[in-house]
């Protein structure tokens, strides 16, 4: 049994504990927004937070985040406004990438809160696109930099977790 | 596609799982997705008595928009925020096939759906002003309709559509539906936020590999590496053991393990135990297969599918002449969204959740794996993490509907590995081209040949010989029904994959010759077909003569296409855009322009270079698709484009070593990446015309226009993707 901190939720997984914190997410606890892309650490579709760093989810074994923090895709709140950027400029066509992205873009701003073009292209070159949205995503950072919208991860409202309080 | 009268059809309705229970009136099968008490005019359109409006969209959304664009056209007739229509992914039905089949494809999507779509939402708001009427006692030209509401314009009483529903379903269908004058269009041509936007910002979109239902498991296939091979034998009995295993067992692709979770089944399949029987290609290389196609450009059979005055004594005349080859390896599509697909078997039913850009053929394989009748199959389509054309092919729903025949009762979800997609995906074809070209003493085009060396994609459909393409367990019927189809959509050039040989530039002389070469290589649709390397050899070697020519290479095009108003347009624009011959110090620029999808497309790429490395500084495009349903998804499917071709035209390829695809992941397969995004401007022609194409038409330029622009920068050229300077 492993115990971590879920988008401010306390969760016990009991499987193997070889188990990529992705499946953990997918399989056992049924979140689906963060993607299986590559299972090599290479594409990012899988990128969570990490005690607040963006993290491929398909690379960390279940036993690596006991006593962690973890945040999804779910545990931003409606109106984050990463979210509200990525609305507000329809930056998805597919979408599949689109949770890693913004789960890397929330990681990013949380240590730059006015990041350059090369910045942003810097902290977001793991996570690959194939629809090639990668110049909106640009300017959808900028909005959110520029709107001074953004908050902490930190601040998940634990009403919008699927998980209640002794899930699991 | 015509519309049919359908009753209100009562005793019918939804149950769980998707399926549809009840009878129709007519003698096709029910329309999937039909509610009880509902306005019915078409098999698109419903309406509920609450006012909702509820849309079955028969074209699959993959990135390209048409969830969002579609709907538009039917709210725009309908009068109705198009932003507030329900649509769902229309299940199989002959109502929703568009040329014999429901595949999404081709950027047919707009030009195939802009009249019968709005023709539906046109369809029923007549006969909701027409229910109105009666009820207020007033002709119908006292009424009219605005925001799901049609007016009394004597008395001002609105009455919603959802409150006319029940007495307009009772109406007779008219014909001769008068259509809006653009002039009066709320909706089409402005640049509307996706419907999709927000559940793909806060990760709630359904794909394919999100499916969930009640014990569901997870089942993976190991596949034999080498295209062709054949599982010799294996021993399961160390992946058995491993824990959540439920059942290994051989299918006809390879050995499929079926386990409690994917990363369960993932464990135990890397402990199986394989031995492969090599097939056919076991010899066969990227090497081999390159010396094969520069073979049979010089001895092998040449088809002369189109031709021009008398090019063979036109060389005699000519001022100049000039003779290269080109080189266009294999392609591979990587959708985001690895393959996978989820069935469930069940009293002799079959139920598939697919993503996938063609449902009936997904049907029509599930049918012939289950042994199940295809009108006891249902097929629900999900949101596509990409397509690319990789989901036109079904070959994930032949290999679930067999894992999941076998555990009858039980829901598989099938998982491919990233590794898997890539080995095992359907390539851009190799292709191998000679090209000769001749001016006059005025520099003008006097004669153009271009010779092409590929194997071409629709002769696979033919049942006999469609092992290139389909693999033999594909049903006859479906392959016939898929050539017919994508036959059709590159109108007169069947077989496909030489599509965009045939140049706009005037010429007085020209021969097009096919020489066919099939390594069989599993080969497909992939973004833009074709026209993916045969612009990139036209519209380089035509740069080559107007270099010969001395002449500057938009000059040189503009004055071969005097007759062609919309390239000379798109290329006219971009360049204006672009300030050709006006680049930076130390920036060099490069042109194409191509037609393809009955669209036109200009692109002006500028580099920069240090050493043997390049930098793509700005990608300047113009695009001429008829009328822009939406600007915005217009302008964003080209940049798209843009991205996606530039993996092929500067990263890497695919190669072949003993049959099988050596690269396995994007460690040794890269991709355009965020760091590498060039800076992006697109401009579309404001057009009355009918929309065209758009998803593909801003690739066949790209590798082009960068090749040229390399060219003026170091005088290389480059004839091979991708492109990479000595």
């Amino acid at each position: 049994m492993v115990s971590f901190n879920l988008n401010g939720k306390q969760v016990s997984v009991d499987a193997e504990i070889d188990t990529p914190l992705l499946w953990i997410l997918r399989d056992h606890l049924n979140m689906n927004g963060t993607k299986f892309g590559c299972g090599a650490g290479l594409c990012g579709a899988c990128t969570i937070l990490l005690d607040d760093q963006a993290t491929r989810s398909c690379v960390i074994p279940l036993a690596a985040i006991e006593g962690k923090s973890i945040t999804t895709i779910e545990g931003l709140g409606d109106d984050h406004p990463v979210k509200q950027a990525w609305t507000e400029l329809s930056v998805a066509q597919c979408g599949y990438c689109q949770p890693g992205q913004i789960m890397s873009t929330v990681s990013l701003l949380n240590q730059n809160s006015a990041p350059s073009d090369d910045e942003i292209k810097s902290a977001l070159a793991g996570n690959i696109c194939r629809c090639g949205t990668y110049q909106r995503i640009i300017a959808a950072v900028h909005k959110v930099a520029e709107g001074q919208l953004f908050y902490n991860a930190d601040t998940v409202s634990p009403e919008q977790s699927m998980l209640k309080d002794g899930d699991l | 596609m015509s519309f049919s009268r359908r009753k209100f059809l009562i005793g019918t309705g939804v149950v769980g799982g998707g399926l549809v229970i009840g009878f129709s009136l007519s003698n096709k099968p029910l329309i999937p997705g039909t509610r009880k008490n509902t306005f019915q005019p078409n098999a698109f359109l419903q309406i509920t008595p609450e006012n909702q409006v509820i849309f079955q969209l028969n074209r699959y959304e993959m990135g390209q928009g048409v969830f969002s664009s579609i709907p538009v056209l039917l709210g725009e007739e309908l009068d109705y925020e198009p932003s507030g229509i329900i649509s769902e992914f229309a299940g199989v039905h002959p109502d929703f096939a568009v040329g014999g089949m429901q595949l999404t494809g081709g950027s047919t999507s707009i030009y195939t759906a802009w009249k019968p779509i709005r023709e539906a939402g046109a369809t029923a708001r007549a006969m909701l002003i027409k229910a109105g009427a009666r009820q207020w006692r007033i002709n119908e030209d006292d009424c009219t309709t605005a925001n799901g509401q049609v007016k009394n314009n004597i008395t001002g009483e609105l009455l919603s559509y959802g409150k006319l529903s029940a007495a307009a379903s009772k109406l007779s269908v008219p014909g001769n539906i008068k259509l809006k004058e653009p002039v009066d269009y709320q909706w089409v041509g402005k640049e509307l936020p996706r419907h999709d936007a927000q559940i793909k910002a806060d990760g709630t979109a359904v794909f394919g590999i999100d499916v969930q239902l009640p014990g569901l498991k997870t089942a993976v296939v190991v596949r034999p590496p080498q295209f062709g091979a054949s599982v010799k034998s294996y021993d399961a009995s160390r992946a058995k053991a491993s824990n959540g295993v439920i059942r290994i067992f051989s299918i006809h692709s390879g050995i499929a393990v079926v386990a409690e979770s994917y990363w369960q089944a993932r464990k135990a399949a890397g402990l199986l135990s394989i031995e492969w029987q090599d097939g056919p290609l076991a010899s066969v290389s990227t090497d081999s297969i390159v010396a094969e196609q520069k073979q049979a450009l010089k001895h092998g059979e040449k088809n002369a599918f189109e031709e021009a005055g008398e090019i063979d004594s036109a060389w005699d005349q000519a001022a100049i002449t000039i003779e290269a080859e080109y080189h266009s390896p294999y392609a591979h599509h990587s959708p985001m969204e690895p393959q996978n697909c989820t069935a469930l078997i069940k009293n002799g039913r079959c139920e598939i959740w697919a993503p996938t850009q063609g449902p009936d053929m997904v049907r029509s394989i599930a049918a012939h794996f289950s042994d199940i009748e295809q009108e006891n199959i249902t097929v629900n389509t999900t949101f596509m993490g990409g397509g690319f054309g990789r989901r036109g092919y079904m070959d994930f729903a032949g290999e679930v509907a067999a894992i999941a025949k076998l555990m009858p009762g039980t829901p598989v979800k099938l998982i491919w590995t990233r590794e898997d997609d890539m080995q095992h995906d359907f390539y851009r074809p190799s292709s191998y081209h000679g090209t000769k070209g001749a001016l006059d003493a005025d520099g003008n085009l006097l004669a153009w040949q271009h010779d092409i060396v590929t194997a071409s994609i629709v002769k696979g459909f033919a049942p006999e010989i469609m092992s290139t393409v389909l693999p033999s367990w594909v049903p006859s019927e479906t392959a016939r029904g898929l050539g017919k189809t994508v036959g059709g959509w590159v109108a007169g050039s069947i077989p496909i994959n030489r599509e965009g040989m045939n140049i706009a530039y005037l010429t007085p002389n020209m021969r097009l010759n096919s020489i066919h070469h099939d390594p069989g290589i599993p080969i497909g649709f992939w973004r833009s077909v074709g026209h993916s390397h045969t612009a990139f050899v036209a519209e380089s070697f035509v740069d080559e003569l107007a270099h010969s020519a001395k002449a500057d290479p938009v000059e040189f095009r503009l004055r071969h296409l005097k007759d062609k108003p919309r390239h000379t347009a798109v290329l006219k624009l971009a360049t204006e855009k672009a300030g050709w011959n006006q680049s930076a110090e130390g920036v060099y620029q490069g042109v194409a322009v191509h037609e393809s999808f009955r669209s036109y497309a200009a692109m002006v790429i500028e580099v920069s270079i240090n050493g043997s490395q390049y930098t793509i500084e700005r990608v300047v495009a113009a695009v001429d698709c008829g009328r822009a349903i939406n600007p915005d998804i217009v302008r964003s499917q080209v940049e798209s484009a843009i991205i996606y071709g530039l993996g092929p035209a500067t990263k890497a390829a695919i190669t072949i070593e003993n049959g099988a695809v050596v690269q396995s992941n994007f460690h040794d397969l890269p991709v355009v990446r965020i760091n590498e995004c060039p800076n992006m401007e697109v401009y579309v022609v404001d057009s009355e015309e009918a929309p065209t194409g758009i998803g593909e038409i801003g690739l066949p330029p790209v590798a082009p226009a960068l090749a040229n622009a390399l060219f003026s920068a170091t005088g290389q050229r480059l004839r091979q993707m991708p492109l990479r300077l000595s």
